[in-house]
């Protein structure tokens, strides 16, 4: 009972307090006008009894402060009134709080923004049952300088899942797949991304349709009917999630297929070589020829294991190491991987991005702090201007707690309102990211949750401690009180006031020059990369892709037919300079590799070869990209079909296959199928990545069997992006079943291979800037109080005769000197920490000399730009103004 | 009767108490009761009543209402609440063991 009464008094004194004030006054007056009744009643006049009521009665204002005094919460009216305090001195202080406000909002939003990336992409699970058994198994070259992580094949595959029963279960994936829907009921013919599975891939990631089934064992065989399951958002998109769609027939690459099931919205498998934005699976067994199913040397897919309890990942690789060892030793080919190698699911996925997420959150990290920096000496200013003020409270009795409290809670507010902005604006820059970086692994997972919240909170209080105890510890007890005998001549406390300033500065410089660096890296890598020779001209190209379905061209004669077709329509449309056929364009990816023997040469040791990128190309393909013949002859229009048995190779090839030899009239024989060619000429160079390392490339007429997938590209002088319609026409008046993809300017494609580092190096920049604005902010407003604090000190010296000139170099040179620490702190911290990002940077060594040169004279010519005004201002003192103002 | 003597202290809370103990009053009235009762030797000052009275109301020994007063006009009666009864029995004991043992040492003298 007593219990509830309390909670009821509580809650009456905490949230119905101006109520409850007024019944106090209520009950005081009442009994005033008691008393006063009572005077009368004794004799007096009215005048004299209330004038005696009242003095006996004494301060009423005192007792309301102790009778309030003992309600719940005493400790929050003062709070309170703290509050609205030093809200009115902020709002009397519009500019001061603004860019306090803003400042903590730059910081804490891009650290919140960040940290939201790297929570959701890195660190948070991926949305399976017990996904940290879940594993990505690759092979790998031991020895090899090859990429690490290299995908299987199905042969290996096979073994090293009968090997590992009992310890995982395992399946596999091949998810850089493709396949043409036709038109249907309307709708237009398009090109989709697949991938082909194993029947066990989606139960062994725990993953359940939301409609139909997931493959069988009877599914993944050659022989089974044709089956394919649906994501989620091509199910809605293409069928308008009609649930009717499951057991009816679709016609992928002209061949029809049941639909047996529908995978939920929210599943996503993403790994290192793609997945995020498959549209349909298949069953792999089915799909893959029977050849492809049991080879050891051709790499399609991608192995996927969930560990049994009690095994690790290690235990697991090492188990299918000796697998793999005797695969190995049993087929001693070149394109026999050795060993074996893994990572976790998670890893998998965002490997890429952990370097680059990293680094950009220890740079918002930078900025977060340089921003406290600059609040916190903001603060410093504040207080020293209201050093009478704070004296007078002090030398009255206010307590010194009470002053440092409200020197928190004057920095609580401002971080809190940061906060609240900072959140927004990461929120939007969140949005925005999600829109424009599809290509990310896991970008469907970021948004900002509790955690990203409680992080904010949390980013708000440090904020507040970091500037409220540097401003609160600013000023000593004995120098405020000093502040009363003040005279504007005694300047000990207020140059160490500037002393603690001036060490800020010198942290917050070294951390904008290491900012400064690192972007000032990733800017040149960028260049590096953009600059990168493609290996033919870039611009006024336009690509679009297409793929003869061999269920409908079933002869490459119809497959030539065709290709012909388009491009005599193509070459004819007013405008078009030239137009080619190429079953692999360059920059638009890797395009399949072959290992090759030259015929003219002694077999090479056991486990070499020769690997070179296989291209097909129409005859018109050189001329009209503009790679350059450096020797021999290009293909006839009559070297096709059974006579396409000539290859051109390009310049790199032919270092590799023919060192110091002429490589015309030699042979080459694909090693897999034993195709032989004579090469006829040499052509330059081209990159199928622009990121990535030239390779040898072959090219063999596109007019032959081999060919089904090709790029159409096409050159005009101008706007060249006018024709993307009219060709499409074309293609679809040959055949209206046939879906055009990837409709894009060659310079498009380099963009987008580029979009990592273009995204990095200007989001650092950013905050380089930020964090530059910021210093130099902070120099300035140090060095304009140094000034305005040695008026009559400079005064004096000019009356005395000191030279302007002297004066304004003494001055500049003050103000300049912290910039100049922090320069060099900022260059040793750069030189340790741009190490971390060294795998961030193409082509560009992370000591360059001309971007740290670089960083060096921008932040001094800042610095200078700083400083000068507040210098060259106190050297243009009237000294009799100067004097006076004392 | 000499000058009205300074409550002991701490022994405000045990007067108001046991001032409530037989009808809900107001503050002047409380103030009046325990001057009365005490033969004008206890003079209770409003600084120290109505602190008390509140800081009493919050932990729950009293509660208060608004009523009409003998005068006609609008008073907040105090009333001893359950807890509050059993707390002035424990305070009564406790006074009297003090008192007493005061008287002891005093007394005798």
């Amino acid at each position: 009972m007593r219990l509830v009464e309390q909670l009821r008094m509580a809650f009456l004194s905490l949230f119905r307090r101006g109520q409850a004030s007024a019944r106090l006054d209520d009950e005081i007056r009442y009994h005033v006008e008691r008393q006063i009744d009572e005077n009368i009643a004794a004799g007096m006049s009215p005048e004299a009894a209330r004038a005696a009521a009242l003095r006996q009665f004494g301060n009423p204002a005192l007792l309301r402060d102790q009778a309030r005094s003992t309600w719940t919460g005493a400790w929050f009216d003062s709070l309170n009134r703290d509050c609205r305090y030093i809200t009115r001195a902020l709002i009397h202080a519009p500019g001061f709080t603004m860019i306090a406000v803003f400042i903590i909002a730059l910081g804490i939003g891009a650290n919140v923004a960040l940290f939201t990336l790297v929570h959701r992409v890195l660190l948070d699970p991926l949305p399976y049952p017990e996904p940290e058994q879940l594993v990505s198994i690759y092979e790998h070259e031991s020895g090899g300088n090859t990429h690490a992580y290299m995908p299987i094949d199905a042969g290996s595959f096979s073994e090293w899942q009968r090997a590992s029963q009992g310890v995982a279960d395992m399946a596999m994936v091949s998810p850089f797949q493709g396949y043409s829907v036709s038109a249907e009921g309307g709708k237009l013919p398009e090109k989709i991304e697949a991938a082909m599975c194993s029947w066990n891939f989606f139960s062994l990631l725990g993953v359940n349709p939301v409609l139909g089934r997931t493959f069988g064992p009877a599914d993944d065989t050659p022989s089974a009917d044709a089956s394919v399951i649906l994501s989620g958002p091509f199910w809605q998109r293409r069928y308008a999630g009609d649930p009717s769609v499951v057991g009816k027939r679709i016609w992928l690459d002209a061949k029809p297929y049941t639909v047996i099931g529908v995978l939920p919205a929210s599943f996503v498998y993403s790994g290192a070589f793609g997945g995020n934005t498959v549209q349909v699976w298949t069953p792999i067994a089915h799909e893959f020829p029977p050849s492809l199913m049991t080879t050891f040397e051709d790499h399609e897919a991608i192995g996927i294991a969930r560990l049994r309890p009690g095994t690790s990942l290690a235990a697991l690789v090492s188990h299918l190491q000796a697998v793999q060892k005797q695969i190995k030793a049993g087929h001693p080919g070149p394109a026999v991987h050795d060993s074996v190698i893994g990572r976790s699911l998670l890893d998998d996925a965002v490997q890429d991005y952990k370097t680059p997420l990293y680094a950009l959150l220890a740079a918002t990290g930078c900025v977060l702090l340089i921003a406290s920096m600059n609040v916190a000496s903001l603060l410093v200013a504040r207080i020293a201007s209201r050093r009478k003020e704070l004296a007078i409270r002090v030398a009255l009795g206010g307590g010194w707690l009470r002053i440092m409290r409200e020197r928190m809670l004057e920095s609580l507010l401002l971080s809190a309102a940061g906060g609240a902005l900072g959140l927004a604006l990461a929120w939007t820059a969140i949005q925005w990211l999600v829109k424009t970086r599809h290509d990310m692994n896991r970008v469907e997972a970021i948004h900002i949750g509790a955690v990203e919240i409680a992080f904010v909170i949390l980013a708000v209080i440090l904020t507040a401690l970091f500037a409220g105890l540097i401003s609160a510890f600013s000023s000593k007890l004995k120098d405020v009180l000093g502040g009363l005998q003040d005279s504007s001549r005694t300047l000990s406390s207020s140059r160490a006031r500037a002393g603690l300033r001036r060490t800020l500065l010198v942290l917050e410089v070294s951390l904008t020059v290491v900012l400064l660096v690192g972007a000032g890296l990733l800017l040149k890598s960028y260049q590096r990369l953009r600059s990168t020779d493609l290996g033919v001209p870039v611009d006024n190209v336009l690509t679009l892709h297409f793929g003869l379905p061999e269920a409908r061209y079933k002869t490459p004669v119809q497959r030539v037919a065709f290709f012909e077709n388009v491009l005599s329509q193509v070459r004819t449309l007013a405008g078009v300079q030239s137009a080619g056929l190429v079953s692999a364009a360059p920059g638009q990816g890797y395009g399949g590799d072959d290992l090759v023997t030259v015929v003219e040469h002694p077999p090479l040791p056991k486990g070499t070869g020769l690997d070179l990128q296989i291209r097909g190309a129409d005859p018109g393909y050189f001329a009209a990209i503009h790679l350059p013949l450096i020797r021999g002859r290009i293909f006839t229009s009559d070297e096709r079909l059974d006579r396409a048995n000539v290859v051109v190779i390009s310049q790199k090839a032919a270092e590799m296959c023919f060192p110091g030899e002429d490589p015309i009239g030699k042979h080459i024989k694909i090693n897999v199928d034993g195709t032989v060619g004579e090469v006829i000429g040499v052509v330059g160079d081209t990159r199928w990545n622009i990121t990535q390392p030239i390779m040898g490339q072959m090219y063999w007429p596109l007019f032959s069997e081999r060919w089904v997938n090709v790029a159409l590209i096409v050159r005009s002088p101008a706007n060249v992006s006018a024709f993307a319609m009219p060709i499409q026409k074309i293609i679809g008046g040959l055949d209206p079943d046939l879906p055009v993809s990837g409709v894009g300017t060659l310079r498009e494609s380099i963009a987008k291979a580029t979009i990592d580092s273009h995204f990095d190096s200007l989001l650092i920049l950013a905050f380089a800037v930020i964090a530059l604005v910021l210093a130099a902010a902070g120099l300035y407003g140090v060095l304009t109080y140094l000034v305005t604090q040695r008026t009559s000190e400079i005064g004096i010296r000019i009356a005395l005769g000191a030279r302007r000139e002297q004066l304004l170099r003494t001055i500049l040179f003050d103000g300049i000197r912290p910039a100049l620490l922090g320069l060099l702190g900022g260059l040793a911290g750069s030189a340790a920490a741009v190490r971390l990002i060294r795998s961030m940077l193409y082509q560009t060594e992370p000591l360059d000399p001309l971007v740290f040169a670089s960083v060096a004279a921008l932040l001094l010519a800042v610095a200078t730009l700083a400083c000068i005004l507040p210098a060259w201002r106190a050297s243009r003192l009237d000294p009799i103004q100067a004097l006076r103002t004392e | 009767m000499g000058k009205p003597s300074d409550l002991v202290q701490g022994t405000l809370d045990l007067l108001i108490l046991k001032t409530l103990l037989l009808e809900p009053l107001h503050g002047w009235a409380i103030a009046k009761r325990i001057q009365q009762l005490s033969g004008e030797v206890l003079q209770v000052q409003q600084g120290s009543l109505y602190p008390a009275l509140h800081r009493l109301e919050q932990q729950g020994w009293i509660k208060a209402k608004w009523a009409e007063s003998e005068t006609g006009r609008q008073a907040k009666f105090y009333a001893l609440t359950a807890a509050g009864r059993s707390q002035l029995e424990k305070e009564t004991a406790n006074w009297n063991r003090l008192s007493a043992a005061i008287n002891l040492v005093v007394g005798e003298a």
